[in-house]
């Protein structure tokens, strides 16, 4: 995987058809990588038998889905948290639920931004559109991390 | 062991048998004593009237000094074996005959002594005069007995005396065995009774009463107050009976009681955990396809829209309106479920600062509504701040809504009471509503306006309700149409 591009984890199609409409519609133009669940987030991430990637291969950041088939969300967010390779990849929650206990949780195993979902299309394109502009150009990525 | 703690039966036997011992004594002593004196006199008399039959029948030896004769004379006494000694003295006091014939010259007085009979040295002795009448005293008989006579009969008098006495001291001992029953056999009765009643706590058992003296009418005490005890005692035991009984009932009711809670709160914490589960389900999963609609039907209303005319747009508008109430819908939907979930936490709550906060809020939001908000200083209460924040929004946001058709629109919260109790309001000179629909007010889903009037879902004021309810106050409204509405509350 390029730098600078977009890791997507989401399962519900029509999620990913209208993240990316939006993403595209506001000339978002980095690359959008998608996985449709969470044991294929992990394969992306980590390699299909657990070596990992490339540390430049990594994403500048994750847009995690938290109700996804085989390993969820949190379990996702865990991994990335718990390996040294991508302990600081930047990882934003998007996800249509706003319950307390899954901002807390997120939070707590390490999430850096936690965005619901807005049912309302224009609303939802202007919070992709957001998003992409802010972690792709305006945030500062972390250092790439040494591996052993 | 002292003579207190001897058992009655003894102590009885021991009272007659020395009381009567003691009477026979003194009897023996007396009748011993009267016997000793009279033999002694017996013997006395007797002694002397020896003395004088000899003394009269020595005359003659005397006066014609018969030395031979006076000897035979003197030894007839031979018969007596009590007479140790006899002397005849002659008119000068010189000793004429002796018998024993050769009685040892210092065994007998050498001259005799006043004339009388008395006891000395262990002796009965006594000097007789030898007299005849009309003539001068011719000389004196000395005669010495023994007191063998009197001691023998005295030691038989004794022997028989003693053997009467232990006769009669062990006739007293059998008698006073047999007749201390009639007094000790019931008081043993008593005392046997006392004792298994105290052991036993048997009071069902009965002294024997054995007659009608004092202590026949103990026995009869005694056993009444058995009686009454041993009623008291099985009322006692009853009411005992009957009190564990109830503890029991009370028990098992308690505990049936405590099954049947035990089973509501697991089947409560069970419909809890399903309506979280769903509550969470419905966060998620009824959200993602209202965005695909209102997300693809703006898709083609921006892609498609030469294709489509007027009445295609507009209804494609409505599909999205429709389904971004529907998003609004379970969102209000989640909220009145979370505030049903939400564990209360007490504490103090500034209630004028909440809701000058919220009316902030809303002015930030809308600057284009001029609302006058007229919010007394100093409410509060206690109560959990999240929730009474989301009760008091609900409120204020209401009076906000509904009173945007009116000129001069004016909301107020206060203390409902004079003295500034715990009754509050929310009053707005707003649309109001009709009394008849008040119970409406505060159900699900319920709206007494058209959403082309006023929008909403009917579910903020069950919402506030259900607060309001969880820290066990009350609400309640006031209104009429189109002259505003007041809602009070308790907490």
């Amino acid at each position: 995987m390029n730098p600078g591009k977009i890791l997507l984890v989401e399962d519900n199609p029509d999620d990913v058809a209208l993240t990316l409409r939006a993403l595209k519609s506001h000339n978002i133009t980095n690359d959008v990588v998608v996985a449709q669940d969470g044991a294929q987030a992990l394969d992306i991430l980590f390699g299909v038998n657990g070596k990992g990637p490339a540390a430049t291969e990594l994403p500048a950041v994750v847009l995690l889905d938290l109700k996804l088939p085989k390993v969820n969300g949190m379990e996702v967010l865990q991994r990335i948290r718990a390996d040294e390779g991508t302990r600081l990849l930047p990882v934003v929650i998007l996800t249509s639920s706003d319950e307390e206990r899954d901002v807390i949780e997120g939070y707590s195993l390490g999430a850096n931004s936690y965005v619901r979902k807005p049912v309302d299309f224009v609303e939802f394109t202007q919070a992709a559109k957001q998003l992409g502009l802010y972690w792709l150009l305006m945030n500062r990525a972390p250092p790439v991390p040494r591996r052993p | 062991m002292a003579l207190r703690d001897w058992p009655i039966q003894q102590k009885l036997t021991a009272m007659l048998v020395s009381i009567s011992g003691l009477v026979l004594l003194l009897t023996a002593a007396a009748f011993a004593g009267y016997q000793y004196w009279s033999l002694r006199q017996g013997t006395l008399d007797a002694l002397s009237v020896r003395g004088r039959i000899i003394a009269a029948n020595s005359t003659a030896s005397l006066a014609f000094a018969n030395e031979a004769d006076a000897r035979e004379l003197l030894s007839a006494l031979r018969v007596d074996p009590h007479i140790v000694a006899a002397v005849l003295y002659d008119k000068g006091g010189r000793q004429f005959a002796a018998y024993p014939a050769n009685v040892a010259a210092d065994a007998v007085p050498a001259v005799p002594g006043p004339d009388g009979y008395r006891f000395e040295r262990g002796l009965l002795i006594g000097f007789q005069p030898v007299v005849v009448a009309g003539s001068p005293r011719l000389g004196t008989l000395y005669l010495a007995s023994d007191l063998r006579a009197i001691y023998d009969t005295f030691r038989l008098s004794g022997v028989i005396g003693l053997a009467v006495l232990g006769v009669a001291l062990l006739a007293a001992y059998l008698l006073s065995r047999a007749l201390q029953r009639t007094i000790s056999q019931p008081i043993l009765a008593l005392a046997e009774t006392a004792k298994a009643v105290s052991t036993r706590q048997d009071y069902s058992v009965r002294a024997p009463q054995v007659g009608a003296d004092e202590l026949g009418v103990l026995t009869n005490a005694f056993n009444q107050m058995l009686a009454r005890i041993q009623d008291q005692d099985r009322a006692v035991r009853e009411n005992a009976a009957q009190l564990e009984q109830r503890v029991a009932d009370r028990t098992h009711e308690l505990q049936e009681r405590n099954e049947s809670l035990r089973r509501n709160a697991a089947e409560l914490l069970a419909a809890n955990t399903e309506l979280d589960a769903f509550a969470y389900s419905v966060s998620h999963d009824l959200r993602a396809p209202l965005r695909s609609i209102d997300g693809f039907s703006q898709i083609l209303l921006e892609d498609y829209s030469e294709k489509l005319d007027d009445a295609g747009r507009e209804s494609l508008q409505r599909v999205r309106a429709a389904s971004q109430r529907m998003g609004t819908l379970i969102d209000d939907l989640l909220k009145l479920a979370r505030v049903t979930r939400a564990e209360i936490r007490t504490e103090d709550v500034d209630l004028s600062g909440m809701a000058r906060e919220i009316v902030a809020d809303l002015q930030r939001t809308t600057p284009e509504r001029q609302v006058e908000f007229e919010i007394a200083p100093g409410l509060k209460a206690r109560g959990d701040t999240r929730l009474l924040r989301v009760a008091l929004d609900n409120l204020l946001r209401n009076s906000w809504k509904y009173t945007a058709k009116q000129p001069a629109p004016r909301v107020e919260f206060r203390s409902a009471d004079a003295n500034g109790g715990r009754t509050f309001m929310v009053r707005d000179n707003g649309a109001g509503f009709d009394m008849k629909y008040a119970d409406k007010l505060f159900g699900v889903f319920q709206r007494l306006h058209s959403a082309a009037d006023f929008e909403g879902t009917g579910i903020g004021l069950a919402t506030v309700r259900r607060i309001i309810n969880r820290h066990g106050g009350r609400i309640w409204a006031e209104g009429a149409v189109d002259q505003g509405a007041t809602f009070y509350f308790t907490l």
